[in-house]
């Protein structure tokens, strides 16, 4: 139907100052739209990579303290074919100290298979004095506990078991992950390393598990914990164990959803009263229109169509405002000389931005439409 | 000849309060390629009676035939097909779509029949827009034209289509005495061309005369019709 395009088309520019005047106001209010959703979902995706990001997302440790587990091996390359499995690794943790001059400092001893060194923790990228662990008597430790043990590279590590065991090691490299509670206590050693430090044998402590949707980690925790003996082992998850974090950001995102709708809807509400006064305003031609001859089904394709235009027109200047605040937001709101969030456009929700204001904007045009279908020309032409 | 409309017993009220009767039990034909005229006082009917023969208004009594179809049975989507495929229409108060150029108006009723104008429809249009002397505003919004130009392409617009029927109230109400007899001179033509059906209301006696039947109205009632 070319002809009640081509109408809504001129209708629309021969009210220039008023289609003008709505297409900016739509255009605001889905620009803050795009800003306010881009914002809230990159700030969230922030808040869970530093969360869960350099961590594993799954974990099977003994349900007995301090009981190690034996047959590992199994119960690895069975999670590791799962689907929703990344990577699986293993790793012999215990507590430890430093002996100082003025007392002792605790640690937590990491020995980490090469999995779990570094993609899960992804401990060597993370290393900015010094180098990888090469030989069996090296650590690496984090700079918060170099700082605090005026320990640096080369230096030689004193660790005392609490079994009384004292093996001195080098530190090959000094790590910043980061996160305050692992830069400060973790003393990371290769898997045999710490097996023999606590005579554990070939024991881990943990299987640490990462998987590609961190927010499927629960389902794939209660599968695995299907699998095990759960008397003796049991499953976490990060879900559970950041339960609150969670309900915040679900609250978050709720809200987020609400004020999208509620713009959607103001946006259609503007576009539907606009386009039900040009139904008057258009009276006398959609008389003689009709009394030449257009159908009304035709005639009422008008306003749906004007409806359409002005949503397309609205949201192509509304989301390229809204990237717009989205950019310059990146650029100044940049507290400690760091952006808070990465300029990061997500194609999927700017064309499902695209696809509701224009389905709502054409909807919108409805009701206008079905109030042209019943004009009768004869009450128009009767005018004088 | 065939009768291209045919009234019979047609009645109007305009419904009230108070319900108004304009039009009495008028039966009234108009033969194919015939050339006529409607005069009557202000007030006697005579747009009434234009409205229900194009199809816009319904008779409150009686039955309408045009070009041989009923209306009375007829949807909307139907009439307007009908309306759109012969009838040209000059309406007494309305001309032009001001959004749209002298020529995309004229062009209207052609689009509005489903087609792209075809280059005969434009040389046509040309042709026209040169007999009606208005060649000059021809891509003109029409908003920016005077009235007398309106009504001219309005004109041009109710013969686009070639419709077998024209209906055309005081056409040339805004035009000077030359332009007007200009007007009726080329509707004559195209009558004599086409075959075209005329049928024009105006309360001009000179221009009435001029046609070959005149029908006069009183009151709603058809009180004189003289064939010539
Ligand atoms: N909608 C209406 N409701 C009630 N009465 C109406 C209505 N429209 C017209 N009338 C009356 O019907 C009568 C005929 O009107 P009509 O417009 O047909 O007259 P006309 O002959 O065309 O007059 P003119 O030469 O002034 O155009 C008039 O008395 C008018 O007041
Ligand atoms: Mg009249």
């Amino acid at each position: 139907m070319v002809l009640p395009l081509r109408i809504a088309a001129r209708f629309l520019l021969s009210g220039k100052a008023q289609t003008l005047l709505i297409v900016l106001g739509i255009s605001i209010a889905v620009s803050v739209q795009v800003f306010v959703g881009l914002l809230i979902d990159s700030l969230q995706e922030g808040l869970i990579e530093q969360t869960v990001g350099n961590s594993p997302q799954v974990t099977i440790r003994s349900s007995v303290e301090n009981v190690t587990i034996s047959r590992w091996e199994p119960i690895v390359s069975s999670v590791d074919s799962y689907n929703a499995t990344r990577y699986v690794g293993v790793a012999a943790t215990s507590n430890a100290f430093i002996s100082k001059s003025n007392g002792s400092v605790p640690v937590v001893v990491r020995g980490l298979d090469g999995v779990a060194m570094d993609s899960i923790y992804g401990l060597s990228r993370s290393i900015y004095a010094g180098d990888t662990i090469a030989s069996a008597g090296e650590v690496l430790i984090g700079r918060i506990l170099s700082d605090n043990l005026d320990v640096t590279v080369g230096d030689r590590l004193p660790v005392t078991t609490p079994a009384g065991t004292r093996v001195d090691y080098r530190v090959a490299g000094i790590f910043d992950l980061g996160v305050g509670a692992i830069d400060g206590s973790w003393v990371v050693t290769n898997l045999r390393t710490a097996q023999s430090l606590f005579g554990f044998g070939d024991r881990v402590t943990s299987i640490e598990i990462t998987v590609d949707d961190v927010f499927a980690a629960d389902a794939l925790a209660a599968d695995v914990s299907a699998l095990l003996d759960t008397d003796r082992l049991e499953v976490t998850n990060w879900k559970e164990e950041n339960a609150q974090l969670l309900n915040a950001l679900e609250s978050q995102s709720l809200s987020n959803n609400i004020i999208q709708a509620v713009i959607i809807l103001s946006v259609a509400v503007a576009i539907a009263s606009l386009l039900s006064i040009t139904v008057l305003q258009k009276r006398r031609q959609l008389g003689i229109l009709k009394a030449m001859g257009i159908k009304d089904g035709s005639a009422s394709l008008i306003f749906v169509y004007q409806g359409l235009l002005l949503g397309v027109a609205a949201s192509a200047v509304g989301i390229s405002l809204g990237l717009g605040l989205l950019y310059a937001f990146t650029q100044f709101a940049t507290p400690g000389g760091e952006s808070i969030i990465d300029f990061a456009v997500e194609p999927a929700f700017i064309l499902r931005t695209l696809i509701i204001v224009i389905s709502a904007s054409g909807i919108a045009g409805l009701i206008p439409a079905s109030r042209s279908l019943r004009l009768n020309p004869i009450d128009v032409i009767r005018e004088g | 000849m065939g009768q291209v409309i045919e009234l019979r017993h047609v009645d109007k009220v305009y419904k009230g309060p108070p319900d108004v009767q304009v039009l009495f039990s008028v039966d009234l034909a108009f033969e194919e390629g015939s050339f006529n005229s409607i005069v009557g006082e202000s007030g006697s009917g005579k747009s009434t009676l234009m409205n229900i023969i194009g199809t816009l208004d319904t008779p409150t009594d009686g039955e309408v035939f045009i070009a041989g179809q009923r209306t009375r049975r007829l949807g909307r989507n139907r009439l307007a097909e009908l309306r759109n495929r012969t009838i040209g229409f000059v309406f007494q108060f309305h001309y032009l779509l001001p959004e749209f150029s002298a020529i995309d108006n004229v062009l209207m009723p052609y689009v509005i029949g489903g087609k792209r104008p075809s280059s005969d429809v434009r040389e046509w249009a040309d042709e026209l827009f040169d007999i009606m002397g208005v060649s000059a505003v021809k891509r003109k919004p029409a908003s920016r034209m005077s009235g007398g130009q309106q009504q001219r392409v309005a004109i041009i617009r109710s013969l686009i289509n070639k419709p077998s029927i024209v209906l055309a109230d005081e056409p040339t109400g805004n035009l000077d005495s030359v332009n007007s007899a200009a007007t009726y001179e080329r509707f004559r033509d195209i009558n004599q061309r086409y075959g075209t059906t005329f049928v024009i209301v105006t309360h001009d006696r000179r221009i009435a005369e001029q046609t070959d039947r005149i029908v006069e109205i009183r009151d709603g009632r058809l009180v004189l019709d003289i064939n010539r």
